[in-house]
């Protein structure tokens, strides 16, 4: 429909190189049953955004027969499809037909994000009891006394209940779980403070005292709650964001019995020697041997090679790797948990050690702070009873210290800054997975960069196209158009505006090109020495006898060359991190020759070419030995491992599924500006976390000391507190204020539109 | 101190009223998809809550 078809058809040429439509079996295979015949189908359609396209696509699919309902989620981008029946309706090539790529996902059993609701509910509770308890403490503030003064305690007290149950639950679990474990966090002294304010609140009521703390405990767990509950939604909106993405491997296979029967197994069933049939644009499974058939395979994802390989029967072949032109019968080596991909989760886990040291900035300061503030209000106890011998003031004051130092401020000081920062990111395209992340990297100063998928886009580009005879390309793209062949997919582009031209027959011979008759004649576009029969010498290209060319009845007519083309601005941000102080390296399993030139182009002095996956982690180590924080950026399956043992990694979202998993920060746009973004914003939140956490001290400095002299009121705490707490806060949106030029004003509508918008022109 | 015997009662039972009411919605599933509610508001037809 007319707003989205601009960036819905963009999506069709981006992603399409990568991914394709899920088969019938495997749709079936990744549906849940809802009983009673009913199954549900989710389907994560990336290019939804807007309510015409709502409609379009539940309309469409609601006609479709055994369809019983769909459902358009735009907040994730999904859509819920229930169907009857044994047969698979088409939905996913009816909604290919209006313009959206859909991709398959895991169905969660229980989709609801249970700890979501759970903080929801309890940030409402807690708001609740905290507004209503506020308005009798300031009628008790303003004078009430007597009978009055103590019927608002009681009352308060009783709202207080379910707040301290329900909401204040939540710290109390976490707070055993650290004492449990010997530990120490934040959440111990805000329980402490809680129960204790409470307990000593519920007896001066019964004593009909004039000093209750029911609106400091209750209003302490409106705040936090607030705070937890925007963190949580930041990281649980990336994360959606992320899973929403292709699927890139396989989940099942066609499966070729003795007997000649075919299965379509999941890839958990597939054992070694059984014979898989994978057709063009499938990934293949499980390692295996080829038995029948040729193809050109891409092992970009697998290997970081930019160019496709050719097959033939005997060859191996990985896991993970893309079927792209004929189809193929693979005899499988291995069993999915032995194959390649799982020995690169294996790698990954094994590799995960290295992260685990990192101790989060809130969690050191905290390890200091619950002692200290114990230790003060002890002390402070100690000290009234020694001075005065009267228990129930020392108690009182005691109380008042641990109240007034409650982490309130401090609490939001970290949380505050990195939700505000993650935004920011968000809006420029970058997902965060968690605060840590962030404050990891802000302190790097090496980075890691692969080569294809990362520096470069990991698809070839025609470089010549201006010296070809245009009528030439423009036949070559008519051909091209046939095929999913990356350097066909590159010509294509180059097709002539006015219509396709009519050819009589077209053929594709894996591993060698594309074969058209068209008026007599016989045009070829692929390998040099199998499209130009008869003119085995001229009009040599670059690269001799290899490369592609076209040909007329055996004579080459024009010549193609390629590059991989570097990713957007990968030059300029190269140049953002040398300056901002981070040495630049890339690691390749390319060959020297492709290193050499993208390192040329984008100004890298520093290139190892070849690598396998476990050279690139002894680089990482070598570094991280040598005392450099490496951040790592990669796409590629054999940069999973070297992802999870950097200290922080970034991953575009092209990249493999458990690439995105590994990696901290995945960014949705083509730009590679991304990283230096990233590594600016993260280090001025940094630094703002710095500051907030001087606030929180330089409050505690002024406060401590007239708590311990017993001049804090109920009053006084109230309006401490929510002053510190203003404080912090106000300064974590100045970070907001560093958004200055136009370009963050452009990418703001992009974010909301997430990942359509890397694909949309910019506007 | 009459009058507060009721008008306390009141006042919390309105303020639990609108508590409940969050949670009511909360659970009925009004909150799970924001962008989709703004924009569904502009298709006709489409006046029956989620299935």
């Amino acid at each position: 429909m007319s707003c989205c078809a601009p960036g819905a058809e963009m999506a069709l040429d981006l992603v399409g190189a990568t991914s394709v439509l899920p088969s019938s079996q495997e749709i079936r295979l990744a549906s849940r049953s809802l009983g009673d015949d009913l199954r549900q189908t989710d389907l994560s359609v990336p290019t939804v955004h807007c309510g015409a396209c709502i409609q379009t696509i539940e309309t469409a699919l609601g006609k479709l027969d055994h369809v019983e309902a769909a459902r358009v989620n735009l907040s994730t981008k999904r859509v819920s499809v229930r169907w009857r029946g044994d047969e698979v309706p088409p939905f996913v090539t009816v909604l290919e037909r209006l313009g959206y790529q859909a991709h398959l996902f895991e169905t969660e059993i229980d989709a609801k994000d249970k700890t979501l609701s759970e903080l929801i509910r309890a940030v409402a509770v807690a708001g609740f009891a905290a507004g209503n308890i506020m308005l009798l403490s300031v009628s008790v503030w303003s004078g009430a006394e007597g009978a009055t003064r103590d019927l608002f305690h009681w009352v308060s007290a009783l709202i207080a209940i379910p707040a301290l149950a329900f909401a204040g639950g939540i710290f109390f679990r976490s707070a055993w779980n650290a004492l449990r474990h010997g530990r120490m966090n934040m959440d111990v002294p805000i329980a402490v403070g809680v129960s204790l304010a409470y307990a000593m609140s519920l007896y001066e009521t019964i004593n009909h005292g004039d000093h209750a703390y029911f609106d400091a405990s209750v209003s302490l767990l409106f705040f936090l709650l607030i705070g937890r509950t925007l963190d949580h939604v930041m990281r649980e909106r990336a994360r959606t964001a992320v899973k929403g993405l292709s699927q890139l491997a396989a989940r099942g296979a066609m499966v070729l019995r003795a007997d000649g029967a075919r299965d379509y197994l999941p890839v958990g069933e597939i054992e070694p020697e059984m014979l898989l049939l994978i057709a063009a644009g499938d990934r293949i499974p499980v390692d295996g041997e080829i038995i029948q058939g040729a193809s050109d395979l891409d092992c970009s994802l697998v290997s970081g090679e930019s160019n496709p390989r050719s097959v033939t029967p005997g060859e191996p072949v990985q896991a993970g790797v893309l079927n792209f032109t004929g189809s193929l019968t693979i005899k499988a080596t291995a069993a999915a948990k032995d194959s390649f991909l799982a020995e690169m989760v294996r790698m990954m886990e094994a590799a995960e050690g290295g992260r685990a040291h990192y101790r989060r900035i809130a969690d050191r300061v905290s390890a200091l702070y619950a002692p200290v503030v114990h230790l003060t209000a002890f002390v402070t106890f100690l000290g009234w009873m020694a001075a005065t011998g009267d228990w129930h003031r020392a108690m009182t004051i005691a109380i008042a210290v641990l109240i007034i130092t409650c982490p309130c401020a401090l609490g939001l000081a970290v949380p505050i800054v990195q939700v505000v920062a993650a935004r920011r990111l968000f809006e420029n395209g970058i997902m965060v997975k968690d605060g840590s992340a962030m404050e990891r990297l802000a302190t790097i100063d090496a980075a890691v960069f692969d080569k294809t998928g990362t520096l470069t886009l990991g698809k070839p580009r025609l470089v010549n196209a201006s010296s070809i005879d245009p009528a030439m390309l423009a036949i070559a793209a008519d051909m091209a158009a046939h095929s999913r062949h990356p350097f066909s997919r590159a010509i294509a582009g180059f097709a002539a505006p006015g219509g396709q031209r009519k050819f009589d027959a077209v053929t594709e011979h894996p591993g060698f090109g594309i074969e058209a008759a068209a008026a007599g004649n016989i045009w070829r576009l692929g390998r040099r020495g199998w499209a130009g029969w008869k003119a085995r010498t001229g009009g040599e290209g670059r690269h001799g006898y290899g490369g592609t060319v076209l040909t007329k009845d055996g004579i080459i007519v024009a010549t193609f060359d390629f590059e991989d083309a570097p990713r957007a601005d990968a030059r300029a941000a190269i140049e953002r991190l040398n300056d901002a102080g981070v040495s630049v390296r890339m690691l390749s399993g390319d060959t020297a020759a492709a290193c050499g030139e993208v390192s040329k182009m984008l100004g890298i002095d520093d290139f190892i070419p070849c690598l396998l996956p476990s050279g690139k982690v002894e680089c990482i180590e070598t570094l991280a030995r040598e005392g450099q924080r490496v951040l790592m950026v990669g796409d590629g399956l054999n940069d999973t491992p070297a992802l999870s043992v950097a200290h922080v990694s970034i991953a575009p979202a092209t990249a493999a599924d458990i690439g995105r998993n590994a990696a901290d920060f995945v960014f949705l746009r083509e730009s590679l500006a991304a990283v230096p973004l990233a590594l600016d914003v993260s280090r001025k939140a940094g630094s703002l976390i710095r500051q907030n956490i001087a606030i929180a001290i330089v409050y505690n400095a002024v406060a401590v000391p007239i708590a311990i002299l017993g001049h804090v009121t109920p009053l006084i705490a109230a309006i401490a507190m929510s002053a510190s707490s203003l404080l912090v806060i106000g300064n974590a949106l100045r970070l907001q204020g560093f958004v200055s030029n136009g370009q963050a004003q452009s990418s703001r509508q992009d974010g909301r539109h997430g990942i359509s918008s890397q694909l949309a022109q910019p506007r | 101190m009459t009058t507060l015997s009721y008008l306390i009662p009141v006042a919390l039972f309105l303020g639990a009223l609108g508590l409940g009411g969050f949670l009511w919605a909360l659970r009925s599933g009004q909150y799970e998809d924001l962008d989709g509610a703004a924009e569904r508001i502009l298709i006709d037809g489409d006046d029956k809550p989620q299935g």
